[in-house]
């Protein structure tokens, strides 16, 4: 198929590999931000073809995982209530709030409903004025504008019975509260080549520069991920700390301007708290006053919420790089897909999810003899 | 308030005290439709016959082997691209009793409709059962029709048995499989199920994919013919995909599946919903492929057979069977490196982005 597999090939894949190993002269750590990415790597086996110095770190970039608890029971006590048509992305459902998850909700006879397009809960509203349709906006810089562009046509057509539970991240500030963190060992980052095709890659030279730190804009294909690594290693093993776009075909430096746009109309900077992580200053988005109408928070007024997280779970490790999904006590014991403690193991691109699914349970090297 | 349910007596029951009502994934042919089967349907109805676990079971009959199928269709929507739930109640059926070995012979339906259900659907349906069947060579020949009160069902559901007559002694089926063995797929992958998805509400899409729902038991005959006795294991992967089939083949025979990804066939139309869904082609369900286990000095053979019937040209050997990783399904993906390709765990999540 065109544009992926051109990005998939084999034997480029190893020549990338061989210059990477060509490059390594010593050990390296390197964070891949994105879940998407993550999920590349284990999917295809990515650090399979790594050289032992290299350590991939998984960074916080999945929007399932790092939406807080409290966000989440929040969504949980709205979906429960009869008249409520409530919109959600798929892999949230299987998200577990304190005492349950969404699809609990909808055997319990809530309307929760799987969407593929904030645009398709607002067609929902328009054709059940008698039902109040609430739609679960969360994600990164990614997800961002079509939520917006959701809040901002229900506006024009007047909606009185659509509302958006808004609970956006940001990258640069993550990576900012990364480097600052007393724990930190990242030594480089692959930026989300997605979060960047939105927002250009701008706000990154200054980051590398004040951290001294190199950061690649990458993909999400193995040549991608490869291209990325090896410009990576390039700068570390030369010295340099620069922001770089190994995604070019996608991403430029200032991004989708309507986009960043609309984002700034509906839109504004928060402190938000990260799950398993803490709160992290202006790192999300709400809506703005404006827009107060359609922010289900204000209209539900849900109280009352106590939040309770597994205290086996250390997915806030997980999403700092500090511990390998693997290395977690409860990985695949007590914490599964079917049963996950923490969302780190729920959605496809929690590094949890990404290990457990794709046999990470048995060694790398015993997989490579396979 | 009801005394919750005791599990005590149930052979395991901490997996299903997770789930204290039934989920979707109940259904999804994963991970917990097994447990369920494993932990409270097996404890309840256990025998000898069922112990197999075949897509049907073979029984001795006064000096016959029958085989003997059920399944339910609960398909949304009604109708889609390629075919009907009508199509699909009969293909099911003939194939679950094909790919046990049998030739399938007779049919019993048992319709579920609701209160306002259109006739003219219901004609329809029953007018693609009476094709699809006559195309099977197999004749229905009981029924059962009950009615339920509006908004207590989909329309319609079909349930549909099946008796099928074994006519050889080989022994076909999941535990079967051999270290040696060649695995072969029919054609290509996950079109039934992208073609369901295309048309589903909430999530048209405009494609040219249709479902692949077939009855498989001619083409079965010449797999038979061709491989004899070297034909270990057959399987229609439907709901779940070949993945959800090979990891159920891998642990029945305590064997290791390695397949090459680079060799799965799947249309350039399914890859592409698929990767815009964020779903694995693998895990889609076919409703016309059936997968082949056969001795590997015998695969060539039963390849050129397969692909002389219009319903396996496509035909192609996805992999092997090892004894490394006993139970488990392994892929050597494009790049040279490998993965795991496990049981699913309830339904395919459509992902943020």
């Amino acid at each position: 198929m065109k544009y992926l597999d051109e990005f998939r090939n084999g034997e480029i894949a190893q020549s990338l590999a061989r210059e990477i190993r060509r490059l390594t002269t010593r050990p390296w750590k390197i964070m891949e931000v994105c879940g998407g990415q993550t999920h590349s790597i284990v999917r295809n086996g990515i650090d399979q073809l790594l050289p032992p110095e290299i350590e991939m770190i998984h960074g916080p970039g999945c929007p399932v995982c790092v939406t807080p608890l409290a966000i989440i029971d929040q969504a949980l006590a709205i979906a429960g209530q009869p008249g409520v048509i409530f919109c959600s992305f798929g892999d949230m459902l299987r998200v577990p709030g304190s005492d349950k998850d969404l699809f609990r909700i909808r055997g319990e006879g809530g309307d929760v409903r799987i969407v593929y397009s904030p645009l398709d809960a607002v067609h929902i509203a328009s054709q059940h004025p008698e039902k109040q349709v609430v739609f679960f906006g969360v994600g990164f810089e990614t997800t961002a504008p079509a939520n917006a562009m959701a809040v901002h046509v229900a506006r024009q057509q007047g909606l009185k019975n659509f509302s958006a539970l808004i609970s956006h991240v940001l990258v640069p500030p993550a990576i900012a509260a990364i480097m600052q963190s007393p724990r930190n060992s990242i030594q480089a980052f692959l930026a989300a080549g997605h979060v960047c095709s939105v927002m250009g890659y701008k706000q990154y030279p200054p980051l590398a520069e004040h951290f001294h730190v190199p950061i690649i804009v990458t993909g999400f294909e193995p040549l991608d991920i490869l291209e990325g690594i090896r410009r990576a290693v390039q700068q570390l093993e030369t010295g340099e700390a620069r922001a770089d776009n190994a995604y070019e075909r996608i991403v430029t430096l200032e991004g989708n301007l309507p986009a960043q746009k609309l984002l700034e109309q509906v839109f504004e900077v928060v402190d938000r708290a990260w799950r398993g992580i803490g709160v992290i200053p202006a790192s999300g988005w709400r809506l703005r006053h404006e827009y107060r109408d359609f922010d289900a928070e204000h209209r539900f007024r849900v109280t009352d919420i106590h939040t309770v997280e597994s205290p086996l779970c250390h997915s806030g490790e997980v999403l700092q790089g500090i511990l390998k999904p693997n290395q977690c006590p409860a990985f695949g014991e007590a914490c599964t897909p079917r049963k996950p403690l923490g969302a780190t193991m729920v959605s496809s691109e929690g590094a949890c999810a990404a290990y457990y699914n794709y046999g990470r349970f048995i060694s790398a090297d015993q997989l490579t003899h396979a | 308030m009801p005394e919750p349910p005791d599990f005590s007596n149930w052979s395991c029951p901490l997996p299903l005290r997770d789930y204290p009502t039934i989920a979707m994934g109940h259904g999804g042919g994963g991970k917990l439709s097994a447990e369920l089967i494993e932990h409270l349907f097996l404890p309840a109805f256990r025998n000898d016959a069922l112990a197999n676990l075949g897509d049907a079971s073979i029984v001795p009959l006064t000096g016959e082997r029958l085989a003997f199928s059920t399944d339910s269709f609960v398909v949304r929507p009604l109708f889609f691209p390629g075919g009907s739930i009508g199509d699909l109640a009969v293909n099911g059926t003939v194939n679950d009793l094909a790919v046990s070995g049998a030739r399938p012979v007779y049919l019993s339906v048992g319709m579920i409709l609701e209160e306002g259900f259109p006739i003219a659907s219901l004609a329809r349906i029953a007018d693609d059962m009476a094709k699809a069947a006559r195309s099977a060579g197999v004749q229905i020949v009981t029924g059962d029709t009950k009615v339920v009160e509006r908004g207590h069902g989909d329309g319609c559901y079909i349930n549909t048995s099946g008796i099928g007559l074994v006519t050889h002694a080989q022994e076909i089926g999941p535990t079967h499989a051999q270290v040696g063995d060649a695995v072969i797929v029919s054609g290509t992958l996950g079109d039934h199920g992208t073609a369901i998805m295309s048309v589903r509400e909430g999530l048209e899409f405009q494609t040219t994919i249709r479902s692949d729902t077939a009855a498989l038991n001619v083409l079965i005959e010449h797999v038979l013919q061709a491989g004899n006795s070297a034909v270990h294991v057959m399987r229609d992967p439907t709901r779940g995909g070949i993945a959800s089939s090979l990891n159920e083949i891998a642990t029945a025979s305590k064997v290791g599946v390695v397949l090459e990804e680079k060799s799965l066939p799947v249309r350039a139309e399914v890859r592409a919903a698929c990767e815009l869904l964020g779903l694995d082609p693998v895990y889609v369900a076919n409703e016309g492929k059936v997968l082949v286990f056969v001795a590997g000095s015998r695969a060539q053979g039963v390849l050129e057979a397969m692909r002389a019937h219009p319903l396996g040209r496509d035909s192609v050997v996805i992999g092997k069977v090892s004894d490394q990783h006993p139970g488990m399904v392994v892929a050597h993906t494009m790049i040279g490196a490998t993965r795991v390709i496990p049981m699913q765990i309830g339904e395919q999540l459509p992902r943020i982005c």
